[in-house]
């Protein structure tokens, strides 16, 4: 992390923003703040380059051609890929989850080259779409709580042998591999299908996020009565919808 | 509208089984009002197309039609359009919002005397509807984020409009402040360009034809890859004046507040000056329009004046904020996520509630809870309540302010109308 503030880097906003992805940059900004830490929050717009010094990288959803031209623009920018060799974090979510990685469908059907950044392809699912709250048990390894969200998405991303699932479905399609997976995740690599945003359902998300960039095993508690009032809702109508 | 000796016998000039399909139509209606299931128009209108599916083509026949579709702002536009069209002739209208075929035709069968048709239409439904009705004019306001589980994204909406009123005969009215808007009229033959603003630019930071970043030097936009641009408008809301083609400004004092509201007063103008109704009469005619299907609507519960304000996505809620009394006046907030209203509440974290910091807000509705923690991060104050009428017995003094989505707002005019 660098000496005075937590840089927290926003991919693409232009067109990487559809489903409140704000809403994940805003939470972790928060989070921060209440732990008195200084936040430098860097929107990095798509006819910008990705600055290779931030702590935190998020990336949000799109819609397919948002998505195409994203990728083509990411592809040509080296930045990210030498930020997370710096160790930095990523976190992305469903269209720029399936960006990270080896290739996606785009919006012209065509297969199209992702960033290779974490291990998973993706292809486009011959089902329905998945649209509707998640809930998902995630990898014990990372100690957070269930996880709850809101799905949107016809594509379906199979993981190599490079990546963990980041959790195990108990609602929802996740992945839509047919396995019950849920996202990806490698060191500090992170790809996930869940919406909401994921960060307002689960603000232990964002807040592995700073113990990361921080390098600390440990933050001091915040209130969170509102956020655990929405779990709670969120997962108990998740469950008895299915 | 005008007088119509018997109100529920279809128009002379159709046929037989138009007919018979108005008149089945209006019995469904009739049936659908007694079951208590609202006006009655869309189930009337449904069961009518069901009979004679041409039957939209038949009742717009004889008629001047106007079609007005956006995001934001078409029931409104669509009321201030019939009001000072009505300078001109009779005028005919689905002023209830039913803006889907079903309802349209409903509507239209009711035209009686009527020489304008001023309907307004769904986003999805504009070149179905453009296709059956023949319009003289066709109103474009503004596109972006809606209903995101639902709705197909949109730019795909832009370019639909595109492909679908490419060789429409109609006069577009579009609003020239709008990258998609302008995309979507851009092939048309003839265009009004209209500078009627826009607020919320979010959905517009990408061009809508090649996919360059979009530059915004004040009010101009271009695409500096291909070069695309906003035209040059004709009519222009310039603070609170309509500047007409000759470039005289007309003042707007309407009853409905807010700059969205004289945005839809200049795009009215313009869309009526294709009429020949001159901007002074028709903005003098606006004047009357007050609350439209209960939007703006003040009322009073347990002694307290409440206004009624909707706002159903990122675009509405930040025209909405921009007409509020200032902090400290109380706001009630209240959120739903049906089915017509999306069931995906993420779009609250495109909303800038960071705005109502100073005001005490309550928060209400199915989900509350995604709006209360939305306002924690946000920093602002808040309290949660189970009702509009609690809300209103724990707001300090003033005029209290209730901004609602879609049926988030009819159920709260029902509320308010319980308690009174």
């Amino acid at each position: 992390m660098s000496e005075s503030a937590l840089r927290l880097v926003w991919i693409y906003p232009d067109l990487l923003s559809t489903y409140g992805d704000r809403g994940n940059v805003l939470v972790v900004e928060r989070r921060a703040r209440q732990r008195r830490l200084e936040v430098e929050r860097i929107d990095v717009r798509s006819d910008q380059p990705v600055p290779t010094s931030g702590d935190i990288y998020l990336i949000g959803g799109g819609e397919d051609r948002p998505q195409r031209l994203a990728g083509e623009r990411l592809r040509q920018d080296p930045g990210l890929g030498r930020a997370i060799e710096n160790g930095a974090i990523v976190f992305a979510v469903c269209a720029g989850y399936q960006i990270l990685g080896h290739e996606f469908i785009d919006d012209r059907g065509e297969r199209t080259a992702g960033l290779g950044l974490l291990d998973v392809w993706s292809t486009r699912g011959e089902s329905k779409r998945n649209v509707g709250d998640i809930v998902a048990e995630p990898d014990p390894r990372l100690g957070l709580p269930t996880l709850t969200g809101f799905e949107n998405h016809q594509g379906v991303t199979h993981l190599g042998q490079g990546v963990s699932p980041l959790a195990r479905v108990s609602v929802g399609g996740g992945n839509g591999t047919g396995d019950g997976t849920e996202g990806a995740w490698r060191d500090t690599v992170f790809g996930t299908y869940l919406h909401g945003p994921i960060m307002a359902r689960n603000p232990i998300v964002a807040d592995l996020l700073i113990k990361l960039a921080l390098d600390v095993s440990a933050l001091p508690p915040v209130d969170n009565t509102w956020y655990d009032a929405l779990r709670s809702e969120r997962i108990a109508a998740a469950q008895s919808a299915s | 509208m005008s007088a119509h000796p018997d109100p529920a016998a279809p128009s002379a000039s159709l046929n037989a089984r138009a007919k018979l399909a108005v008149t089945a139509g209006k019995a469904a209606a009739a049936v659908s009002r007694a079951a208590g299931r609202g006006s009655g128009s869309v189930i009337g209108g449904r069961v009518a197309l069901k009979l004679d599916p041409e039957l939209l083509s038949r009742v717009s026949e004889g008629l001047d039609v106007i079609l007005v579709s956006a995001t934001n702002g078409k029931t409104t536009t669509t009321r201030l359009i019939a009001e000072a069209l009505k300078a001109a002739g009779p005028v005919v209208s689905n002023a209830l919002g039913a803006n889907m075929p079903a309802g349209i035709t409903s509507a239209l069968a009711d035209s009686g005397e009527a020489r304008f048709g001023v309907i307004e239409v769904d986003e999805k439904y504009l070149n179905q509807v453009a296709r059956a009705t023949h319009p003289k004019a066709i109103a474009l306001l503004n596109l972006s984020r809606d209903q995101l589980d639902r709705s197909s994204e949109t730019r795909m909406l832009a370019e639909n409009w595109r492909e679908g009123l490419a060789g429409s005969e109609a006069v577009i009215i579009a609003n020239a402040d709008d990258p998609l808007v302008t995309w979507a009229a851009s092939s048309c033959k003839k265009v009004i360009w209209v500078a009627a603003g826009q607020a919320y630019k979010e959905d517009a930071w990408s061009c809508p034809s090649c996919g360059g970043v979009m530059q915004r030097p004040d009010e101009e936009w271009f695409c500096p890859s291909c070069g695309f641009r906003r035209p040059q408008p004709h009519w222009a809301l310039q603070g609170e004046f309509v500047v007409d083609p000759q470039g005289n400004p007309w003042p707007i004092r309407l009853q409905l507040p807010g700059r969205a509201n004289l945005s839809n007063a200049t795009s009215t103008a313009a869309v009526v000056s294709v009429f020949g109704v001159h901007p002074q009469i028709a903005l003098q005619r606006m004047e009357s329009v007050q609350a439209v299907a209960g939007r703006y609507e003040s009322v009073v519960v347990h002694g307290r004046e409440v206004r009624l304000l909707l706002a159903k996505n990122p675009a509405g809620w930040l025209e909405t904020f921009s007409l509020i009394d200032p902090a400290p006046a109380p706001v009630v907030l209240s959120v739903n996520a049906l089915s017509a209203d999306g069931t995906d509440t993420s779009w609250l974290w495109d909303v800038d509630y960071e705005r109502l910091v100073g005001h005490p807000v309550f928060v209400m509705g199915q989900r509350k809870l995604d709006l209360a923690v939305r306002l924690e991060v946000a920093g602002v104050q808040f309290q949660v309540v189970d009702s509009i009428q609690q809300a209103v017995a724990m707001a300090p003094q003033g005029r209290i302010e209730a901004i609602a989505n879609y049926t988030a707002f009819q159920q709260l005019r029902r509320d308010v109308a319980n308690v009174n």
